[in-house]
């Protein structure tokens, strides 16, 4: 059990402002179903004055995620949409008396949600356009900037912190190099802008524990080397079963109101299309992973399951 | 107010009755087994009729067959390991992909350290074993095959005595996990082809830290832990004497039980779980529910997360249990459901109910009575849910 501050349980148990906020001037939507936790923030602004006179809140996810996201709405009630943006996820922390630091992602979703409803309010697109590389984590749908803005705000500087704040790498770990890559950038920079001690910096050499790679880049049931391993496969022989078993999931995943569809094989990569519900987080990593073992299983060789984009 | 203990999968209560046949362990009777006088022969006595006791209820040839271990995870290590050091000349492992981590960290571990092969066979939406997948794997490489009993998230039971004869069809041998099975179901392990068997006393009303493995007259095994020559030099360190007879007490009790387990238990949780569904729509039973422990059910909720509940449950008295990932500090939903493919709409508001004899029909009334609300205020909180149609429509995350 999680040791809960008693104003989180507070929070939690009766959560302030919770419902929908009818005719809201600004939504921000963060998060998915598949991911675990999703926070919608609804803000009413005094145009004259952008002074959020309202805001409520709907939460899916666990107790923290629920306090935090109240907790979120009384700091905001009554503020200027400036000052509200000047609240870091460690004020809703503190407001809280605190978060286990594997709850900080909570702290880290309010704050994303305030940033995309004062976006909606303005009339702005807040970060919908995923350019290619800047989802970082697709399991939980994660990209560079809200790497970047934790990483800054919070003076993380280990992989696992990154963890605990974004929840990236967080479930299959394959983007583990994507987040060494954004955190020892970022501290780069912040080592240049004289932000952070260039000895405290990130380094993946140093940071690259057998812990944090990859959990299951390769299934089980075909490891690399084995001396009694099935004969190989033609590429055409392999392309068809792998075409066979994408099919035969279909109906499983379109039962879930999803779909899925095979864009290309390269090696052992298989490209594939998700769509419907599947694409709640970009790719949610139950659908991912099963994908991937039914692939595994029905192939017996290593393959990895990589989602493209609608459009690829 | 009375709580509410629905949690006996992940420990029972130590029934009074073992408590009490283990005290004078502590006193009177604090020997040692091994010594030459008479403070040594009590306790090899009680040490020889606890084994006895543990025997009878899983149905064992011999006494000697089973032997005292720390538990659960100390058994299904022993065995594992023993197996790649005896079978010469084979060094892959067949497990199930719904194992509890005694098993599956164990051969994650083996395979990154010692290059064994280990495949973890699939199973479908209910949790059952890919049978072909099963046959598939096992070959003549195969050092052994360890599927459990029953699993201890949905209570899913595997047909451990079919899969132990296709191991040995290939030579290997078969070990499972009954922790979760012991004292719940009947077992007569001697009409079996199964090789090893692990139990778990806290599981069955025993203290914590207990357990046994069984090891089948002729297998041979090679200990874990060197030393003395306690149980037949299978398991050194001088025994833990009122663990061990607790162990037995409990394992009697459990025997004596066994039919209430079935009858009296599984209708308990048949009314929750009946009542549950009635009470509150877009919620399903996950495990196969045509071959389940009697004493265990696994609901998932759709649209709500897990820990929120068992948060809310606690605060009415009531312990359950979730796969969800708050609960376990992971990110994910447990590696059980995620295996199960449960839409996941519903594997993060996964929660476990599982009963035990002390349980009673005012139990089930209490989470019937709260559950219902608890489940519709915190779905009244998610963006998912629309009201009695169900969820999910409108909802449009930016990060996606
Ligand atoms: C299926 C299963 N195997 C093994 C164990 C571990 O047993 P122990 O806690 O005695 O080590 C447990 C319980 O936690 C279990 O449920």
């Amino acid at each position: 059990m999680w040791e809960y501050s008693e104003k989180v349980k507070e929070y939690f148990f009766n959560p302030k402002n919770s419902g929908l906020l009818e005719s809201a001037d600004g939504v921000g939507d963060v998060g998915a179903i598949a991911c675990g936790d999703a926070l919608r923030l609804m803000i009413k602004v005094d145009p004259a004055t952008e002074t959020i006179t309202d805001a409520r809140f709907q939460t899916f996810g666990c107790g923290s995620a629920i306090a935090s996201s109240s907790a979120l709405t009384e700091m905001i009630i009554g503020r200027t949409i400036e000052e509200a943006m000047g609240i870091s996820n460690q004020d809703i922390a503190d407001f809280l008396g605190g978060l286990p630091p594997e709850k900080m992602h909570c702290s880290v979703m309010g704050y994303e949600a305030l940033r995309a409803a004062v976006a909606n309010y303005r009339g702005e697109t807040w970060i919908d356009d995923h350019e290619e590389g800047a989802l970082v984590c697709k399991c939980f749908g994660i990209d560079e900037g809200m790497i970047e803005r934790a990483v800054r705000m919070n003076g993380l500087t280990t992989l696992e912190q990154v963890t605990h704040y974004t929840k990236a790498m967080g479930s299959c770990g394959t983007c583990g190099e994507k987040v060494e890559e954004v955190l020892a950038r970022v501290h780069r920079e912040m080592v240049a802008e004289g932000t952070l001690d260039a000895a405290e910096a990130f380094d993946p050499a140093a940071a690259r524990l057998p812990a944090l790679r990859p959990k299951v880049a390769v299934s089980p049931l075909a490891p690399a080397a084995s001396p009694a391993a099935k004969p190989a496969l033609t590429s055409l022989q392999k392309i068809r079963l792998i075409e066979q078993a994408v099919e035969e999931l279909r109906p499983y995943l379109q039962q879930d109101g999803g779909d899925c569809e095979l864009v290309d094989v390269d090696g052992d990569a298989v490209m594939v299309k998700l769509s419907g519900a599947c694409v709640g987080c970009q790719m949610a990593s139950v659908t991912i992973r099963g994908v991937q073992e039914r692939l595994i299983e029905k192939v017996g060789q290593p393959l990895r399951v990589i989602p493209v984009k609608a459009g690829h | 107010m009375k709580p509410v203990y629905l949690d006996n999968n992940a420990t029972t209560r130590v029934d009074p009755q073992v408590v009490e046949a283990m005290l004078p362990f502590f006193t009177e009777q604090f020997g040692n087994a091994s010594s030459m006088h008479g403070f040594g022969a009590s306790v090899g006595a009680a040490i020889r009729k606890a084994r006895q006791q543990v025997q009878e209820l899983i149905g064992a040839e011999f006494d000697h067959e089973v032997v005292f271990t720390s538990g659960g995870t100390e058994s299904d290590n022993t065995a594992i390991l023993s197996a790649l050091e005896t079978q010469r000349g084979r060094d892959e492992i067949v497990t199930s992909a719904v194992e509890h981590p005694a098993v599956l960290s164990l051969c994650e571990h083996l395979e990154k350290t010692r290059g064994v092969r280990v495949h973890r066979i699939p199973v479908d939406a209910k949790g059952r074993l890919d049978i072909d997948a099963y046959r598939r794997a096992l070959g003549p490489r195969t050092a052994i095959a360890s599927v459990m009993w029953a699993n201890n998230e949905t209570g899913t039971i595997f047909p451990v005595e079919t899969l132990a004869e296709l191991a040995h069809d290939s030579g290997a041998l078969f070990h499972t996990d009954a922790v979760q099975a012991v004292g719940k179901i009947a077992i007569d392990i001697k009409t079996s082809a199964i090789d090893l068997l692990s139990l778990s006393g806290h599981k069955l009303h025993a203290p914590k830290g207990i357990g046994a493995l069984y090891v089948r007259r002729g297998v041979r095994l090679r200990p874990l832990i060197r030393g003395g020559h306690q149980e037949r030099a299978r398991r050194a360190g001088t025994e833990n004497v009122p663990a061990i007879v607790g162990l037995g007490a409990a394992a009697e009790l459990a025997l004596r039980h066994l039919s209430e387990e079935c009858g009296r238990v599984r209708a308990l949780r048949d009314r929750l779980e009946a009542g549950l569904l009635e009470r509150i729509d877009n919620a399903m039973v996950t495990g196969d529910p045509a071959n389940r422990l009697p004493n265990t059910t696994n609901i998932a909720f759709e649209y709500i997360e897990g820990e929120a509940i068992l948060l809310r449950l606690n605060r009415e008295g009531i312990a359950a249990s979730s796969g969800s990932a708050c609960t376990s500090g992971s990110l994910e939903p447990s590696h059980v459901l995620r295996a199960m493919n449960v839409p996941y709409t519903a594997a993060h508001g996964a929660t476990r109910f599982s009963f035990s004899r002390d349980n009673t029909e005012e139990d089930v009334e209490r989470v019937l009575d709260v559950l219902p609300a608890i489940v519709r205020d915190l779905r009244s909180l998610s963006p998912f849910w629309q009201g009695n149609g169900g969820g999910q429509a409108g909802f449009q995350p930016t990060y996606a």
